[in-house]
């Protein structure tokens, strides 16, 4: 028999509730990410999923009634108490739902963070402009017109250029908020294809509304529903044999 | 790392002092204007300062009642107002409802120029277009008097007047105006029974800050209403407002002196008035948007 | 429904109609009318000799260069002032606080302070720059209090230039490790320039317009030189006009015009270079 040693552990979640002001978003999410997978996050609307997914990058923090009680710890230390929120966003990076690129040009909008970051040296700049597109899957289609403005691309291609942007902050989790819900079948095929490829060297978790897009991606599925992790397993678990009868009520289609 | 946190904390700092520097400001201007004021109460009081018929400051003893400055600024006012709110009101309601295309276009033009053009420069073309026309008109010993001011500023509020009321009367919903058409009214109707009671307050508090502009004008009512401090009879007769006086007499003023004073706490007079008119604008236009 | 009240409204519509037309072109065509007359009368005056030499024997001869200068100067001294306090309280109120009663009572002053009378500035920076910072008569003097009256202007100005970036600038920039300044700095601050540069320049259109402020704290009325220092007098335009217009007797009336109309052209301009580039901005917008 072959002993496979323990996962690693990079995100670690204690006991976490938030709420807006008197509305309560979840309800004491307990739960591990474990290095290098890719954890997908499932459930109906209102679920807490999205606001589970900014807890683990303080992006929660920008909303003035966010409230919180509980733990998330990064490699061990606590993102609340222990690290700034700062540096906490240049760990963990995070891809949104709508493609949002900056009015800026291509190698601008990917190079925006490494330089407020203190990143001056022009020849590094542009190795991690191609590094990142190239991990994105987007060089090939813009490296002859770096200059051009980024509104210019199209939907799927800004999208992975919004990856590319995040890649080059060399984080070591990667969120992604529904990244696919604008894109047409074939830049969503292509951005599936990138996250896989990410696995590799970082932490994904991905929080979807399509739940056949979270049987093909990843590793582990968790089920929020209304502000509580259901149920969370390996994903062939959750789509055969579910242990929750609402786990399976919501993947069989009976509502969401 | 550190230094930088320290430079964003005093880039907030300056930010944060900058942003409430407008508060301070109206404090400071209040204060010095009680400062220099005040002290002309040492000789006279409120009431005669308020409701004295004689402004003769440089007669001796000197008289300080503002009594007939204030009734000059009254009646070029009212003036002012009676002949801007109707046709102000009239034009927004032309501009927003009825002109399309090109002439819509030129209007809205020519009535931003208006705000755009220094009172001075109307105050000039008041002085000899304007005043010439009425003393002819009316046979008039000279052509500087309220009515001309009155003319004169009623086109320097008409711009405020109508841009607030155009403003008023776009928040008014489309269902409204629908509503009543749909009931078979005519267009016209509709304006008048259904749009205007809709944008109410929004035209109350277009009305209030023309009357503000109106009483603030200093240069265009000094070269036009002729500064004769006497309460007049008629609207064809010189006048002097509160503004003109202080503009006139600065210059001639010893500082320190009651004058300067008297001065200075007819500034205190303008800006309670203006403080009271752009208060309860602002309610109504908050009014109306709730 | 097509019997007689049903035309008789329409009658009384179409007489209606027609005195708002009335109404309407009596406003807007009297301003190109006035603009109109002054520059008839007036463009006798321009020549180069009146733009560019001093005036001479107590102002009836030469020309107006010390007044156009003297403009010039007191408006830039005066957005040197008012462009940066003003585009920070817009980003106080935009970038920087939640409404709460700070804000609001922060709102009400930009409001009144818009609707005190000029000359109510003037007697405040009589007061305050003039004699308590002893800055006497000066272009500093009236540089400072032209900043405040334009204060309101620029703020409004920019606080909805601010508030048109979208917000998803704010939080892209956020999630990529950016400090709150950074923030604001780079991702808000540069696609705002377009409006706040448009409420400035209009800014600028009200300063060099304005005469009241400057009567007490700078403005001199015969002064054959340029200013020395930002500590000296100067001659200004909207004051040069009143002047010559109530004060001195036998100015030949096209000397009088063409001052009102170079003052107009000034102003107008300005005003219309806003509109130009505000129009321009928005094509050129990409989001």
């Amino acid at each position: 028999m072959v002993t496979q040693a323990p996962p690693t552990i990079k995100l670690a979640v204690h006991d976490w509730s938030v709420w807006y002001g008197a509305i309560q978003a979840l309800q004491s999410i307990s739960l591990e990410i474990h290095t290098q997978e890719i954890l997908g996050a499932i459930g109906p609307a209102n679920s807490g999923k999205t606001s589970f997914l900014r807890s683990l990058n303080r992006m929660n923090d920008i909303n003035p009634t966010f409230r919180y009680t509980g733990r998330v710890l990064l490699d061990g230390q606590d993102l609340y108490r222990d690290l700034e929120s700062q540096s906490v966003r240049r760990r963990v990076g995070i891809v949104f739902a709508l493609p949002l690129p900056l009015p800026l040009s291509i190698r601008n909008n990917v190079t925006y963070g490494p330089r407020l970051r203190g990143e001056r040296d022009p020849q590094r700049l542009e190795e991690l402009v191609e590094r990142s597109l190239k991990a994105a899957s987007l060089w090939d289609e813009v490296k002859d017109r770096l200059e051009l403005p980024a509104m210019r691309l199209s939907g799927g291609q800004q999208q992975r250029l919004c990856i590319a942007r995040t890649l080059a902050m060399e984080p070591e989790v990667i969120l992604f908020d529904e990244p696919c819900s604008g894109l047409d079948p074939i830049s969503t095929a292509k951005v599936e294809e990138t996250m896989l490829q990410l696995k590799a060297k970082y932490t994904l978790v991905l929080v979807t509304n399509n739940t056949k897009q979270a049987a093909r991606v990843s590793d582990r599925v968790a089920f929020f529903l209304m502000g509580e992790l259901i149920e969370l397993d390996r994903t062939g678990v959750i789509f055969t044999a579910p242990h929750d009868q609402r786990t399976n009520d919501y993947i069989t289609g009976r509502f969401g | 790392m550190a230094w930088q946190r320290w430079r964003e904390r005093l880039i907030e700092f300056c930010i944060r002092a900058c942003g409430i520097s407008s508060i301070a400001i109206v404090t400071l201007i209040f204060i010095f204007l009680l400062k220099e004021g005040l002290a002309v109460f040492r000789t006279i009081s409120v009431a005669a300062f308020l409701g004295g018929r004689h402004w003769y400051p440089i007669s001796d003893p000197p008289l300080f009642g503002i009594l007939p400055l204030i009734v000059g600024s009254g009646a070029v006012t009212i003036g002012a107002v009676v002949l801007s709110v109707p046709i102000g009101i009239a034009s927004a309601l032309f501009i927003s409802e009825i002109a399309k295309g090109y002439s819509k276009d030129i209007l809205k033009t020519g009535i931003e120029l208006f705000a755009a053009i220094p009172s001075v420069v109307l105050g000039f073309i008041g002085m000899t277009a304007l005043a010439p026309l009425l003393k002819q008109t009316f046979h008039l010993p000279t052509g500087l008097t309220a009515l001309t001011g009155s003319i004169t500023l009623a086109f320097m509020a008409m711009p405020t007047i109508v841009s607030i009321t155009e403003d008023a009367l776009a928040a008014v919903p489309r269902g409204h105006r629908e509503a009543a058409l749909a009931l078979g009214a005519t267009r016209w109707q509709m304006m008048v029974h259904v749009l205007l009671p809709a944008a109410g307050s929004g035209i109350v508090a277009a009305v209030m800050l023309g009357i503000g502009r109106v009483i603030g004008e200093t240069m265009a009512v000094m070269m036009v209403t002729g500064n004769a401090a006497v309460i007049p009879h008629t609207l064809l007769q010189p006048v002097r407002t509160l503004t003109a006086t202080i503009a006139a007499e600065m210059g001639e003023t010893v500082r320190g002196s009651d004058h300067y004073a008297a001065l200075f706490a007819i500034g205190i007079v303008l800006f309670v008035i203006s403080f009271v008119i752009n208060m309860l604008a602002d309610l109504f236009l908050h009014r109306d948007r709730n | 429904m097509w019997g007689q009240p049903w035309r008789r409204a329409l009658a009384i519509q179409r007489v209606a109609f027609t005195l708002l037309f009335l109404a309407t072109c009596l406003v807007g065509l009297t301003a190109l009318v006035v603009i109109g007359v002054i520059c008839v009368k007036g463009a006798g005056a321009l020549s180069w000799e009146f733009l560019t030499k001093m005036p001479t024997q107590g102002m009836r001869a030469g020309g107006i260069f010390p007044a156009i200068i003297g403009t010039i100067e007191l408006v830039g001294l005066t957005v040197f002032f008012a462009l940066p306090i003003g585009v920070a309280a817009a980003m106080y109120l935009t970038e920087y606080s939640s409404e709460n009663w700070l804000t609001r009572l922060a709102r009400l002053a930009i409001v009144n302070l818009s609707g005190v009378p000029s000359v109510v500035y003037g007697l405040f920076g009589l007061g305050l720059f003039v004699i308590f910072c002893r800055f006497g008569t000066s272009l500093l003097a009236g540089a400072l209090t032209l900043a405040i009256m334009i204060l309101p202007v620029i703020i409004t100005a920019s606080e909805e230039a601010l508030r048109s970036v979208p917000k998803s600038f704010r939080e892209v920039s956020l999630s990529l490790g950016a400090s709150h300044w950074q923030t604001t700095r780079h991702a808000v601050l540069p696609f705002a320039i377009p409006g706040i540069m448009t409420g400035t320049i209009l800014g600028i259109g009200r300063a060099a317009g304005e005469t009241a402020p400057i009567l007490f704290t700078v403005a001199a009325f015969y002064l054959p030189r340029l200013p020395r220092s930002i500590f000296d007098q100067a001659m200004a335009l909207p004051y040069h006009l009143y002047v010559i217009s109530t004060q001195i007797p036998h100015i030949p009336t096209t000397q009088r015009y063409g001052t009102a109309l170079v003052l107009l052209l000034l102003v107008l301009s300005l005003n219309v270079l806003a509109v130009v580039l505000r129009a321009r901005f928005r094509r050129k917008r990409q989001w």
